[in-house]
């Protein structure tokens, strides 16, 4: 069932900044959909008004075709799984997945039925008589995630399910998360701040930032072409290098990027580039958008290694290589080397306010 | 998980020795020197005298009055102490602080105070005594009389021990439930009662306790009129007034008895539950 939210706007103080502002997009059904941002992005905001933890002040909400803006949260029928998993601690983790079909007041025997199913589902089978308390943060989780799907909700909504986990839990979570949405096709929507997530998971992302969404787009367009500054900025921790718009192009010191067509000229632009997409090369002077940079700094984080350069304007730029690739060139401190941006993205800033 | 009386658990602070000692030492000197001295008094008593004294209807009634009204007031306070610590905890409204402050003043209230107070309210002609009245129900000098005394005496004892639970009770285990399908009412019971039932137990039990043992408040309220509205505490005080002092100390022992037991039951019951819920 898809999931569509339409001009959703949320404001908690009044007169001050909406937390949600104005927020259009479809979740399709049957896929995983990202909100991504960074924290106090309104990302979770706009979760809670569509499980219905939060009242909009305008907008709609459907599932389906369903107008489900002004239903209340138990009637909707969203499995979320919170932040921090919210388990009921006095409860084993079979009557905690057994809640809602126990509130639904289902029959005994079809209750035990679903938990086995569930508790195999989520891998839990010989746990199911322990507490809360005496699971790990990943099993927590996975009891969330059963506790959310006993009740067969319409979507499954996520919010920031792996964040208190350690990462080595969190990319073996995320491995799981693919998988069992494989099993279920359940209409999923997972918030959040973590772009690895998103761009492994989804299958559409929508990046927000202060309330707005920034784009919209599968988890390659995302990356490949930003559709705003932000994005670019967000995305890949790019590098951020400022110029001005000099005969049609970027000029940013040495280098002249991109065809900027009817850009004003002497607008500040901004380049974000990405630190696997600079090329560092040490010769072959004449090649285009090139210029000298000094390597600062040069840091080996097990199979890549991390350049600081500084280019001849003072700006700063994070490089990363591949061994291989660092070896080849082989550079250390105090080198000058070719800094190559072709792969950087340009936008004009906006100076009208 | 089994840890053996005394044996010790290394921890990060020292002392353990030092500490264990000192507290052995207050406790005897403080609680159990005085309670030994009331047991050997008991025991030089003649046992038929013991017996008469406590099974005597004049007994038999303050102790029911005693034991019957606190288990009421407790079990009032913790309706609606259980209430106001909600209040306290959930909403932000003016005046808050004061009704914070508010609810501690019975702990600091010389009980006599207090109980001048309800007399002067309860009484006949008091502002809700003279309400009251008309309707056929009468506080001061009454079985109800003791009652709303013990109410106002035991409240800060629920309050103060439902409140932090209640405090660390997280939001997101209400909408958790709500997504769940839980009614309003489901939630309540199914969620947020079992988290603090624990410690509303042990304020009701604490309210109890206090009220076994109130003296104050109630003198002035209650009338004191043998057989029907006479505490234990007051039998007490009259009987060595009276200079029977084997009657005062039988019906002493058994009134400690009853606190103990009914105590050391709580706290069992308390064990048992932490127990359940895979807490030490």
């Amino acid at each position: 069932m898809s999931v569509t939210v339409e001009g959703l706007t949320k404001k908690f103080a009044p007169g001050g900044r909406p937390a949600v502002h104005q927020a259009t997009f479809t979740a399709p059904s049957g896929a995983i959909t990202t909100l991504l941002g960074p924290s106090g992005s309104g990302k979770t905001t706009v979760l809670r008004m569509i499980a219905g933890l939060e009242a909009a002040d305008a907008g709609t909400v459907r599932l389906g075709a369903l107008d489900c803006t002004r239903l209340p949260v138990r009637e909707r029928g969203v499995g979320v799984v919170f932040q921090g998993y919210a388990l009921f601690k006095h409860l084993s983790v079979r009557r905690n997945i057994a809640f809602g079909l126990e509130v639904r007041r289902r029959p005994k025997a079809e209750i035990d039925r679903r938990v086995e199913e569930l508790l195999a589902l989520v891998q839990l089978e010989a746990l199911g008589d322990r507490l809360p308390d005496q699971l790990s943060g990943g099993q927590q989780q996975r009891v969330a995630f059963a506790r959310a799907l006993a009740i067969e909700p319409r979507v499954l909504l996520l919010d920031e399910p792996f964040g208190a986990l350690d990462s080595r839990v969190r990319v073996e979570l995320r491995t799981w998360l693919a998988e069992l949405h494989r099993k279920t096709h359940l209409t999923t929507i997972l918030v959040t701040h973590d772009q690895d997530e998103a761009l492994e998971l989804s299958q559409q992302v929508v990046v927000m930032n202060e309330g707005r969404i920034e784009q919209i787009g599968s988890p390659d367009e995302i990356y490949d072409r930003p559709a705003t500054a932000f994005v670019a900025a967000f995305i890949g921790n790019a590098n951020v290098l400022r110029g001005t718009v000099k005969e049609g192009q970027a000029a940013l010191g040495a280098h002249a990027l991109g065809a900027l067509g009817s850009a004003p000229e002497g607008s500040a632009v901004q380049a974000f580039v990405r630190p696997d997409e600079v090329k560092l090369a040490r010769a072959d002077p004449d090649a285009p958008a090139m210029s000298l940079g000094l390597v600062e700094a040069l840091t080996r984080i097990g199979g890549f290694v991390k350049v600081g350069l500084r280019l001849p304007s003072g700006e700063r730029l994070t490089v990363e290589l591949g061994k291989a690739e660092f070896e080849a060139l082989s550079v250390s401190q105090g080198d000058r080397v070719l800094v190559d941006l072709g792969g950087a993205k340009i936008f004009v800033e906006d100076y009208s306010i | 998980m089994s840890a053996l009386p005394f044996t010790r658990r290394a921890g990060v602070l020292p002392g353990y020795g030092l500490s264990l000692g000192i507290t052995l030492f207050t406790v005897c000197l403080m609680v159990l020197l005085p309670l030994t001295a009331l047991i050997v008094k008991a025991s030089g008593v003649d046992w038929s005298d013991f017996s008469t004294s406590i099974t005597g209807p004049r007994a038999r009634a303050a102790f029911a009055l005693s034991v019957g009204a606190s288990l009421a007031a407790a079990l009032v306070n913790g309706v609606f102490g259980t209430l106001v610590a909600w209040v306290l905890v959930r909403y932000r409204f003016f005046g808050r602080r004061v009704l914070d402050a508010l609810v501690d003043l019975p702990f600091a209230l010389p009980t006599a105070v207090a109980g001048i107070a309800l007399a002067t309210v309860y009484g006949q002609d008091g502002w809700l005594g003279s309400l009251l009245e008309p309707h056929g129900i009468s506080v001061a000098y009454t079985r109800l009389g003791v009652t709303v005394a013990l109410v106002f005496v035991g409240l800060p004892f629920v309050v103060r021990t439902v409140e932090p639970v209640l405090h660390e009770l997280d939001p997101k285990v209400e909408e958790a439930a709500a997504t769940l399908g839980a009614s309003r009412v489901a939630t309540f019971f199914r969620v947020i009662f079992p988290t603090f039932a624990p410690a509303l137990l042990t304020g009701v039990s604490l309210a109890f306790a206090r009220g076994l043992g109130e003296y104050g408040s109630i003198i002035f309220i209650s009338g004191n009129m043998p057989l029907r509205t006479e505490i234990v505490p007051l039998l007490i005080v009259t009987k060595l007034e009276q200079y029977d002092y084997a009657g005062a100390t039988a019906v002493a022992v058994v009134m400690l008895a009853v606190s103990f037991a009914l105590l050391l039951l709580v706290n069992l019951f308390q064990a048992r539950v932490r127990r359940a819920r895979g807490l030490r």
